[in-house]
């Protein structure tokens, strides 16, 4: 057995709403969510472009972070949560009744918002996934491979015993980027995974994004405007629907960054790229 | 500390009204925080008193009898001199081994499973204690592991409870399944906390007597089965201290100081075993 293999063989779906052009990674057409009787997200059509990074942006409590999570069933583990509508990753329902969330998981890896490295040595986070999959090749270059590809490895490489948790803030968020990508997973999550970063380190893991683009297709939630314009292709723009009571989120446009912020099509989306809410 | 020209960053010239920098014991402040340390020294010695008591009641009183006798004798007959207690301490250290064996497991995984799994913890134990109550007229041993099971199970619990939320959102995220996740992540993580536990357990049952008194009773031969009556620390104790012979009482107690010799190792052996590595 080796690592979880990317499921290249499936043809993936062309998506019937992706407006742009190239293969969609993870078509997530999300009608509603709830959580308990609470509607948390409401029409949420966002198709996952190959080797692009995608960029969700919005106020708070717009339901960004959770449409993300909804993408590799990290809600699932949330009691009430309710999603309806589908979410496609290379052609197949994520959420069908067959599927089993665990294994979603390890090809649609996540980076989360605080820096969470495992209380073991900067080598054993690495290799946790490789280990979680079985894996049985060199496992010393797989844990390499993995740390320079997180811009890590030179400054790690004298002391790989070390625990992770001795790292700073930003050398830990680089370290659970490796251990993401270390398994080589098809789609990386990141859940503003610079908030809790200083500008230095935040730069760094920006270029650490660009640079991952090239082999892995990544969805971005960010607080920061000036982030989405500088790392993401294509950005989806979400706003909080308060008209029914409760704060439900929404999708109110998608486009190229660009787009987004010169020329949006949506009031809303204007007032918000111009700073006027947040 | 006493330098009353600090360093300064500007580049105006020194002048009277400066601020005085200096450290002054009769400023309020400086006052108060001493008097506070003080008093919380003060505090934690008379805290400290009954235990460095005890202790040196012990040591006064049991010391003089200490020698490898007391390891390889049996227990004396009314007027014999001399004589140790060699059985009691095997039949302790086994009792409290067994203890540990059927407690341990339990404890840690009902631990587990109130800590990460069950929704409702107080059931559970009742259940667990009820459960096991109903051997407990077998062996000396299965009395003290139900002593046991509740310091362990608490403490335990509490350990694993502390492992932050944001490490077992990663082991998840990651693809572990949640036995995977306690498995590889938690247990690993609250080890420590766990092994306290396990500790504060023997520690206390290696001085209880009650339960064994209807179990294990006493024996002054040493132990051919695991099925007889069998000798421990705390039951010689409790019987040579309300004799009318010196030489009984004195072995009273140099057996109360090996017990607190005991647990002493114990204590200091899971300390070096179980400290943090990460």
């Amino acid at each position: 057995m080796t690592v979880v293999q990317p499921l290249k063989g499936d043809a993936p779906t062309k998506s019937a709403n992706a407006d742009d052009d190239g293969e969609v990674a993870i078509n997530c057409k999300v009608s509603k969510i709830y959580y308990g009787s609470f509607l948390a997200v409401r029409d949420a059509h966002v198709p996952i472009h190959k080797g692009k990074i995608t960029g969700f942006i919005g106020p708070s409590g717009c339901g960004k972070s959770t449409v993300l999570r909804s993408l590799n069933r990290m809600n699932d583990l949330i009691q009430g949560f309710r999603l309806e509508g589908d979410v496609h990753f290379l052609g197949q329902d994520i959420y069908a009744k067959h599927i089993d969330p665990v294994v979603v998981r390890r090809y649609i890896g996540m980076v989360f918002q605080q820096p969470n490295p495992f209380a073991m040595s900067i080598f054993d986070n690495v290799a946790f996934g490789l280990r979680l999959n079985k894996f049985k090749g060199n496992y010393h270059e797989r844990v390499e491979h993995a740390l320079r590809r997180a811009a890590l490895w030179d400054e790690v490489k004298d002391k790989l015993k070390a625990s992770g948790l001795s790292l700073s803030g930003g050398q830990q968020q680089r370290l659970c980027i490796a251990r993401a990508v270390a398994t080589e997973p098809t789609v990386l999550l990141m859940d503003e995974p610079c908030s809790a970063l200083d500008p230095i380190a935040t730069r760094r893991v920006e270029e650490l994004m660009l640079e991952l683009k090239d082999d892995y297709t990544i969805a971005l939630v960010t607080h920061n405007m000036q982030q989405a314009t500088r790392v993401a292709d294509v950005t989806a723009f979400f706003g909080v629907d308060i008209s029914k009571g409760g704060r439900t989120g929404y999708l109110v446009e998608m486009g190229e960054t660009e787009q987004i912020f010169q020329r949006p099509r949506e009031q809303l989306t204007q007032e918000y790229v111009a700073g006027k809410f947040s | 500390m006493t330098d009353t020209t600090a360093p300064r960053t500007t580049s105006e010239p020194e002048e009277d009204d400066a601020p005085v920098l200096s450290h002054s014991w009769s400023d309020s402040r400086a006052l108060r925080n001493n008097m506070l340390t003080i008093g919380a020294w003060l505090v934690a010695l008379i805290a400290a008193i009954p235990l460095i008591s005890v202790l040196y009641m012990l040591i006064v009183q049991g010391g003089s009898r200490l020698s490898t006798d007391l390891f390889t004798e049996l227990p004396p007959a009314g007027f014999e001199m001399g004589g140790g207690f060699g059985n009691a301490i095997v039949g302790t250290i086994l009792m409290v081994v067994i203890a540990s064996i059927i407690a341990v497991p339990i404890g840690v995984l009902g631990a587990a499973y109130l800590a990460e799994l069950g929704p409702d913890s107080q059931f559970v134990y009742a259940v667990l204690v009820l459960a096991m109550g109903t051997y407990s007229a077998i062996a000396g041993g299965v009395a003290l592991a139900i002593l046991m099971l509740p310091t362990v199970v608490l403490t335990a619990e509490e350990a694993m409870k502390m492992v932050p939320r944001k490490m077992k959102d990663a082991a998840l995220g990651m693809g572990c399944t949640r036995t995977q996740m306690i498995w590889k992540v938690v247990f690993p993580t609250a080890l420590p906390g766990i092994l306290t536990g396990v500790m504060l357990g023997v520690a206390r049952v290696a001085g209880e007597s009650a339960p064994l008194l209807f179990t294990a009773l006493f024996s002054n031969y040493w132990l051919s089965s695991l099925r007889e009556p069998t000798a421990s620390l705390s039951i010689l104790i409790y019987n040579f201290s309300s004799m009318p012979f010196d030489n009984q009482i004195e072995l009273a107690w140099a057996a109360s100081l090996v017990l607190v010799l005991i647990v002493l190792v114990f204590n200091i052996l899971s300390r070096l075993f179980g400290r943090p590595k990460y």
